[in-house]
């Protein structure tokens, strides 16, 4: 089992229109890392410098790891994470 | 006011609703809320809450109808091509619906105006298409104390959110920051479906009648995403963030500015 991470519909692209994928267990930024490995450009979009975006927010299950440890938060296989990008468009 | 043989026909099925009853219905009659935008949200938003029998209902957009709009602003039509949305939205919802005051507002909102066009509404619906709009709303109920019911699409999701001044998070709890300019692109640029946004006005009308008649839990500390392709509705918990600059213990942000235009490229 893996972790199981939701892609928001903007960097489905990089996914190659995959909503969901599967990453490594442990902390966020290496989860971030090995997604990248599988999916380049992805962790350039999330991140920068090894720290989240501040318009990009990471959950595990419903938590926001802003409120947890932040790129530090460990994940374990069987969480559920979501990549979710501030938007925009109301016209 | 005691309602009409007329206005209890036209509402009766909320009326029957023990939640909403004929206490309920006055106070949807006497609630004043602005709605910034009548583009993709601000259409159903407003449709619905035309037909709800929303007292007064406030519009402020500066653009004009384009043919490019119909595919899913679904106030406006063939015949207000080129009229100004506001204008013509307020056509749209006071045909069917004349006991509804609907004021359009021809201005593009800014630092300067902002809190003159709130100050006499109750609720507050953001349907715009830029960051810097979102933000300065944001700060602008903040500062108000005005319940904001906010609602956002891009391609195939869309994302709502209900901020309670003082009791829960705000737009800037959720993300600190808006994106720089390219990052994040705009519907112009990324498309959207057409469709999508009559869904997430039509749970954004549903989170201002619930606050409306005091009923239900309001997605206040919660961010709802709704992934069409998939099927996927998804809540998240968005804390109140205690360093928050505009909503936390020491704000930092105490006036309303103006982001720079190039975020409005987004």
């Amino acid at each position: 089992m893996a972790v199981k991470v939701k892609i928001p519909v903007p960097l489905q692209r990089l996914t190659q229109g995959k909503e969901e994928v599967e990453g490594a267990a442990g902390t966020i930024i290496s989860l971030v890392n090995d997604l990248d490995q599988q999916y380049p450009g992805l962790a350039e979009r999330i991140s920068e410098n090894g720290k989240l975006r501040r318009f990009v927010n990471i959950y595990v299950n419903e938590e926001d790891v802003r409120f947890m440890k932040n790129e530090e938060t460990e994940v374990k296989d069987g969480d559920e994470i979501s990549i979710v990008p501030a938007i925009a468009g109301g016209m | 006011m005691d309602f009409s043989e007329e206005q209890l026909m036209r509402y009766s099925r909320h009326i029957i609703l023990p939640e909403v009853g004929g206490k309920g219905q006055k106070k949807i009659s006497n609630a004043k809320v602005l709605m910034i935008g009548a583009g993709g949200l601000g259409c159903p938003v407003g449709y619905y809450l035309a037909a709800a029998g929303v007292g007064t209902i406030g519009i402020v957009d500066n653009d004009e109808v384009e043919l490019s709009n119909l595919q899913r602003q679904i106030a406006h039509s063939m015949n207000t091509l080129g009229v100004n949305k506001a204008d013509s939205a307020k056509k749209t919802f006071e045909a069917l619906n004349t006991d509804v005051n609907v004021i359009a507002i021809k201005e593009r909102i800014n630092s300067e105006n902002i809190l003159d066009l709130m100050k006499d509404y109750d609720i507050v619906v953001d349907g715009t298409d830029n960051f810097p709009t979102r933000y300065l709303i944001n700060d602008a109920c903040v500062m108000l104390n005005k319940p904001l019911v906010s609602g956002a699409i891009l391609r195939f999701e869309g994302q709502v959110t209900t901020i309670i001044p003082g009791q829960g998070h705000c737009y800037r709890c959720l993300f600190e920051e808006p994106p720089p300019a390219g990052l994040v692109p705009s519907c112009q640029e990324a498309g959207v479906l057409g469709v999508l946004p009559g869904v997430i006005g039509a749970l954004q009308a549903t989170e201002v009648l619930k606050l409306i008649i005091g009923k239900g839990k309001p997605l206040m500390n919660q961010l709802l995403i709704y992934d069409a392709l998939g099927v996927d509705f998804r809540k998240v918990k968005v804390p109140k963030n205690r360093d928050c600059p505009v909503c936390g213990e020491n704000p930092t942000i105490t006036n309303l500015t103006d982001l720079p235009e190039e975020y409005c490229s987004i």
